[in-house]
């Protein structure tokens, strides 16, 4: 049991603000604001897009009331979700247009917006005009709404006439998408998330429930009430593997030679479902001849494992009724991220385990609309629904709507990755970019700012000053999604509405008016006449009528009596459809499809220079950039700063201590950060948490290789190596960081950046 | 009759140490941007278990804060929540913070009173849970009647809800429920500092992430067949060429 000591200090004045216990700070909280009226909505965060009310008084968002009636969450709420509502009336929020006015080195400085938005069209047409249509790029992304999605791909289509259009998404779940594609033919989650409830055996590979999508632990942790089975493989020690029936400590960037493994040990042991291979699927035999030549003793040498672990785990995943595997980043984000869900994919088909309660798979979207963003149309190859921007029905239906002819829609561009090396080749010369902070989540982060510093033009749509946004040309404030209405996808499939509670602060505008004033401008506001996010949203259910992602026959007005509707929703009449797969799979023929995958290793592999993997993640107290989160207090003092998790057995080989500064090299850069020394990790393997920026950001490192298929970088396997040092980073040193560093001398669970500690008894 | 009183139930095997109820409580009107709930990583060297600590609205002996308390500004109301302390009484003599068997009374430094969890009096007499066991992403907090707890299927593998504290020879018995395994019948906290001091010379249990762990080989040595798949880096390796610009706002 606890308490902070500290709080005994009596202090003899009388202070006369209030002060907040956990920091010690004082905080300007008002308590007596009498609430005007609760707007139910739902949170701006991960995927899981649980319902909350914002709490308004006098124009402005001043709290949350949990909502209790939205099916999903019931009223849970996880810290950032609590605390979202303070991002709305932040301090730091962008109130007006910035500008460089005379050059990359003149400082952003106020501007109007007539002449921002002049300045835009002005450089966009000069460097169009001069270097073809494409030299400008939209880089977009997916914590937005559906409408506005849809709207930069129409806007960078339409309005821009460029082929380069793509999104944050690319770095994000890409290869799940990739991985649904070419085995299921439908790119969504198979199951709603209540379907866990009655599941039998939950295998959980490569994604942090706990962390990264608090509100799934309740049904994982309800579902393990009825005795459901829950098996967990993470290099770390992750809140759910830490009570897992099975935990599988795998190495990172084997997650195929595993699944491999344990499908050899189902088909093996006999606990296949033939008639479902037999009726549903198609390829399953070399899928078999494939996986023969994994035996589960040799695949444990491969990952790390104990062959009876890998045994014991496909026998309980194979002989559960009803079983459901897990995927996210952890899998995803690797330079075979798409063959990783394969496997997974091969392992649910090959047991049968689709279209039933309780039987499925699912990859587990971290952005907010991170399913609705890769849908509707600002993908680099795709048109809104999942249609192909290089098929001739696709373009000719999408066109017919958007009233241009087909020679003006552009064909596939770059992906979001692939941007950064053509601006280093001056192929792209500007860049519009919304939603995105790449100064943080892409990899090799000196070279992602040689190319932005490198743009004639850079524009940012951001309602902070990100770190990208720093580097910009032009800022435009943008909205928060309190200021707005919209529908996002989440990670189920449903379609759900986020409604606006409050007006833009100051000058800030509303981003899908920003853009359509953009369009204007540019001489395309013929193709841009939306009155409100409505009208957007209408245009989008017409461009999705027949598509794969049929939103036809999802409403405003149905969302709000449904709480939500599932897609495919192809007519008014129809419900949604919360479970895939019943009948029949996406492909033509019905089938699902299997594929040989074989290992490949990581592209780089610990040698005697760099001898231990960095893998990086996320915390819970952050998202995604940490653009909005690092700017919450209440999060920002539970994880002020980067940490580096390693194993005590090899910090002792390292002569480190929980504490000390520690220098991680790794053949893209170094950083310095405080070292958590634990036992809840393999101790070959570094873990450092990305949300951070500037010389804190673990991006830094990381291995810019990409995925063949997807483009998305191998963000959770690289070959690193540790030293101690005594050198403080700068960052250490900045007033705000010093007095954080100070208050986690008091708390245990992250590394205190202070000086060496006495070592502990054991 | 006593069996339909509502109460929180804590279980730490629940619980991911994500601190939503820590931000949910700050939320309070009543004591916004301060929490009367605690999340503490037990042994984060090793693991990551966590475990939360709040009021247990202790009925007998029935709030022992209270009862030393020589102001009587703590007030026990009469369905057996035991309120924060009287601002304009409280004498910030700290008193319940030593009588608290539990360490849960707060003391505001600067205005100098005692507060405590109040089990959200506002919201339970109005029939909504309390803002920690309602957003409590795992429900490792509970809150509703006993009958509620059985309801949702919590005891089908053997989980059983203690509020049975044993201090010594002291017995508390609580309002509020910590869950237990089916074979507890009480919680003996001295028995269990007793437990911690031998540690030094019993063997630490095995973590769960070393259970499985092995070492590792490559694919070559392993003898499972894999691709060679040529790396792609993505951009040319370079240096950045220049020192970041601040961006400045004027």
């Amino acid at each position: 049991m606890s308490v902070d000591k500290n709080i005994f200090r009596r202090r003899r004045t009388k202070q006369a603000e209030t002060v907040d216990f956990h920091s010690g700070k004082p905080v300007h909280w008002k308590s007596d604001e009498q609430v005007d009226h609760y707007v139910a909505t739902h949170c701006c965060y991960c995927g899981v897009q649980c319902g909350m009310y914002l709490k308004v008084a006098q124009g402005k968002v001043v709290g949350v009331e949990p909502r209790e009636d939205f099916p999903l969450n019931r009223g849970m709420l996880c810290p950032k979700g609590t605390t979202a509502y303070q991002t709305v009336n932040h301090p730091e929020r962008l109130t007006y247009p910035l500008m460089r006015r005379s050059g990359k080195d003149s400082p952003l400085e106020r501007a109007s917006w007539d002449e921002v938005l002049d300045a835009i069209v002005q450089r966009f047409g000069g460097i169009q005009q001069q270097y073809g249509k494409d030299a400008v790029s939209v880089y977009s992304g997916s914590s937005l709404t559906n409408e506005k999605c849809y709207l930069m791909g129409k806007f960078g289509r339409v309005a821009l006439g460029t082929r380069h259009v793509d999104y944050n998404g690319r770095l994000c779940m890409s290869s799940a998408s990739g991985a649904n594609e070419r085995s299921l033919g439908l790119d969504r989650a198979a199951n709603p998330v209540s379907d866990i409830l009655h599941a039998d055996c939950v295998f959980v590979i490569g994604a942090n429930i706990g962390e990264c999508f608090p509100i799934v632990t309740s049904y994982l942790w309800q579902a393990r009430d009825r005795g459901c089975k829950l098996i967990v493989a993470d290099p770390r020690q992750t809140p759910i593997a830490r009570t897992a029936d099975i935990f599988l400590p795998l190495r990172s960037g084997t997650d195929s030679a595993l699944l491999n493994g344990m499908l050899h040990v189902i088909i093996k042991e006999g606990m296949l479902d033939e008639e479902f291979i037999r009726e549903r699927t198609v390829g399953w035999q070399e899928t078999k001849a494939l996986v023969e030549q994994y035996p589960p003793e040799r695949v444990a040498k491969v990952c790390g494992l104990r062959p009876e672990a890998i045994i014991e785990a496909a026998r309980t995943y194979g002989r559960a009724k009803a079983a459901m595997i897990y995927t996210a980043r952890g899998l995803e984000h690797q330079s075979k991220g798409v063959d990783n869900g394969v496997t997974a994919v091969n392992l649910s088909l090959a047991t049968g385990n689709f279209g039933r309660p309780g039987a499925g798979y699912g990859t587990l979207t971290g952005q907010g609309n991170g399913q609705g963003g890769r849908e509707v149309g600002q993908k680099a190859t795709q048109l809104p629904g999942c249609r192909e921007i290089e098929n001739a029905q696709d373009r000719e239906y999408i066109c017919s709507i958007w009233g241009i002819d087909e020679q003006d829609l552009p064909h596939a561009g770059y992906p979001a990755t692939l941007m950064i090396p053509a601006m280093l080749r001056k192929e792209l010369r500007a860049c519009l970019m919304i939603c995105s902070n790449p100064m943080v989540s892409l990899p090799d982060q000196h070279t992602v700012e040689q190319a932005l510093r490198g743009l004639d033009c850079f524009v940012v749509i951001d309602f902070f000053l990100s770190e990208t946004a720093e580097l910009a040309d032009i800022v435009l404030p943008g909205s928060v999604w309190a200021e707005d209405e919209g529908t996002t996808t989440s990670l189920e499939g449903r379609v759900i509405k986020h409604n606006r509670a409050v007006d833009p602060p100051g000058g800030a505008r509303v981003d899908w008016q920003i853009v359509c004033e953009l369009a204007q401008r540019l001489g395309k506001g013929q193709y841009f006449q939306f009155q409100s996010p409505r009208d957007i949203f209408d245009e989008l259910r017409l461009c999705t009528k027949g598509a794969k992602s049929d939103y036809w026959g999802i409403t405003y007005e149905k969302i709000e009596q449904q709480n939500g509707v599932f897609w495919p929703c192809p007519t008014q009449d129809h419900p949604g459809t919360p479970r895939l797969y019943e009948q029949r799979f996406g492909f033509p023929d019905g089938r699902a499809r299997f594929h040989p995958i074989p290992y490949i290793p990581a592209a780089e592999e610990p040698d005697e220079e760099y001898p231990l993997v960095l893998t990086t993640g996320r915390v819970i107290y952050h998202y995604l950039s940490g653009n909005q989160t690092r700017r919450t207090p209440f999060l920002k003092e539970q994880a002020p700063y980067p940490w580096v998790e390693m194993h005590e057995q090899t910090a002792a080989w390292l002569d480190i201590c929980e504490g000390d500064w520690v220098r991680v090299l790794t053949r893209r850069g170094e950083m310095t950060v405080p070292a958590l020394v634990v036992r809840s990790i393999r101790p070959d393997t570094l873990f450092i948490p990305y949300h951070y920026g500037h010389t804190q950001a673990v991006n830094q490192l990381t291995n810019p290789v990409l995925e063949p298929m997807m483009k998305i970088p191998e963000y959770k396997v690289c070959a690193a190596s540790a030293v101690r040092t005594t050198e403080k980073p700068a960052w250490a040193n900045d007033e705000g960081v010093a007095e954080l560093i100070e208050a986690r001398k008091r708390r245990r669970e992250l590394p205190s950046a202070h000086a060496r500690p006495q070592p502990t008894m054991r | 009759m006593l069996q339909t009183v509502k109460r929180i139930f804590l279980d730490p095997s629940r619980c991911i140490g994500c601190r939503s109820c820590v931000a949910a409580c700050r939320e309070c009107d009543t004591h916004k941007g301060e929490s009367m709930i605690y999340i503490d990583y037990i042994e984060r060297s090793d693991t990551v278990a966590s475990s939360p600590t709040v009021c247990m609205h202790c009925e007998d002996p029935l709030a022992p804060c209270a009862q030393v308390c020589p102001a009587h500004a703590i007030l026990v109301s009469s369905d057996g929540v035991v309120q924060s302390a009287d601002e304009t009484r409280c004498i910030y003599c700290e008193n319940c913070g030593y009588a608290c068997p539990f360490g849960v009374p707060k003391f505001h430094i600067a205005q100098q009173y005692m507060q405590k969890c109040n089990l959200c009096y506002d919201r339970t007499i109005q029939g909504k849970g309390p803002m920690c066991a309602t957003v409590c992403p795992t429900q490792a907090i509970f809150y509703g009647a006993y009958e509620d707890w059985l309801a949702a299927g919590r005891a089908q593998q053997g989980a059983k809800p203690i509020n049975d504290f044993y201090f010594g020879q002291q017995k508390v018995h609580t309002r509020n429920y910590v869950v237990m395994t089916s074979q507890d019948e009480e919680l003996d906290l001295m028995a269990l500092v007793d437990d911690v001091s031998l540690t030094e010379l019993v063997e630490m249990p095995e973590v769960t992430a070393a259970r499985n762990a092995d070492a590792w080989v490559d694919a070559d040595s392993a003898g499972i067949p894999q691709r060679e798949v040529p790396s792609q880096p993505w951009t040319p390796r370079t240096v950045p060429v220049r020192e970041p610009v601040r961006a400045t706002i004027s």
